[in-house]
């Protein structure tokens, strides 16, 4: 034992920030900070092995068939048409502004919280074919979930005065019952090979 | 009159304080980013759409990519259009297992939640996505998400 009072060692600071540097950039080098999005969907179920697939009756004119085929050609109802116009014919399908008895029904719903509201019985059936290239077919979901989306962007302000993201989560339940999103991915088909 | 003294010596005043803001550079970056699980082994090039939505939990999403293999592995598995699960090559047999074994990573609440982000070129053919989801469907994991990025501009 010494009498001499002990001073603490002076911890060097100097080193921790290029270890900090180092760290640093280890952690830049490995990890990504790309944004993970797109488009979300549900699949529908999977039909049980034993269960007889029940076609529900579903009157004709509440079904657009959009299809696909291998060429990346759109059909919309027995029609051909380009990307762009496939929203303003799905908007005018899903809304049937006229009563056109060609156009789904639009069957008044009792939507708790909100009221009766001409709910449409449309659906929309896309169909695709192996061939047709993802591209396309993403550039026609997209362009489904975009007419849906502005319908009820259309109803949130008409009801409730703002788009439909800026609305609390009530409310959105109210315009995602009155405006459903109805699409059904067919099953696909068996193309057979010419 | 007051003169200011000069002591003897002077010191480069020690330079402590960059360090702290190194750290909160690191934990800036700790947070914000992921580490890069999986080593891409295709060349996936996402197509572009307008109505994307974010995902909400990275942590629940499980990623399939489709696409053509990257061309260092061209010789081995050719260019057509291949799935790649984790760190490999897999057929669309394995993504069963796949699901499988990311299912049991999760606790039971998230299973739920969880999401197939299909992670696929925007050149492949329909075929292998429809073999893909018909798959996922026959495996009940039904939210999927196609990853897309945002077109630039309306």
């Amino acid at each position: 034992m010494s009498n001499n009072t002990r001073t603490v060692p002076g911890i060097n600071v100097q080193s921790t920030a290029d270890i900090a540097f180092l760290l640093l950039c280890y952690f830049l080098m490995t990890s990504t900070m790309d944004q993970q999005s797109g488009l979300q969907r549900r699949l529908p179920p999977m039909p049980q092995q034993g269960q007889e697939q029940q076609d529900t009756k579903v009157n004709r004119r509440n079904i657009i068939i959009v299809k696909i085929n291998s060429q990346d050609r759109l059909f919309a109802g027995d029609q051909l048409m380009v990307v762009s116009q496939l929203k303003d014919k799905i908007k005018e399908f899903l809304t049937n502004p006229n009563n056109d008895p060609n156009l789904p029904e639009m069957e008044p719903t009792d939507i708790p919280g909100f009221g009766t509201h001409r709910v449409s019985k449309g659906i929309i059936s896309l169909q695709n074919d192996r061939g047709t290239s993802y591209q396309a077919y993403i550039a026609v979901q997209n362009e489904l979930l975009k007419a849906v989306n502005e319908l009820r962007d259309e109803f949130s302000m008409a009801h409730f005065g703002r788009k439909f993201a800026f609305l609390s989560e009530e409310r959105q339940e109210i315009v995602k019952k009155a405006i459903p999103q109805q699409i059904s991915e067919a099953e696909p088909k068996d193309v057979a090979k010419k | 009159m007051a003169s200011f003294k000069r002591s003897g010596k002077r010191d480069m005043p020690e330079l402590g304080v960059s360090s702290d803001i190194v750290f909160m550079f690191l934990f800036f970056f700790m947070v914000t980013t992921q580490l890069r699980s999986t080593e891409v082994k295709v060349r996936v090039r996402l197509p572009e759409a307008t109505e994307i939505a974010k995902l909400e939990r990275k942590d629940l999403a499980s990623y399939i990519y489709i696409g053509s293999p990257t061309l260092q592995y061209q010789n081995q598995y050719g260019t057509d259009a291949r799935i790649q699960l984790n760190d490999s090559f897999k057929t669309i047999d394995d993504i069963r297992n796949f699901i499988a074994a990311e299912r049991d990573a999760m606790s039971e609440a998230d299973r739920q939640l969880m999401t197939v982000s299909i992670k696929a070129d925007e050149n492949v053919r329909m075929g292998i996505i429809t073999d893909v989801k018909q798959e996922l469907r026959r495996c009940s994991a039904l939210k999927i998400m196609y990853a897309a990025r945002k077109t630039g501009g309306q």
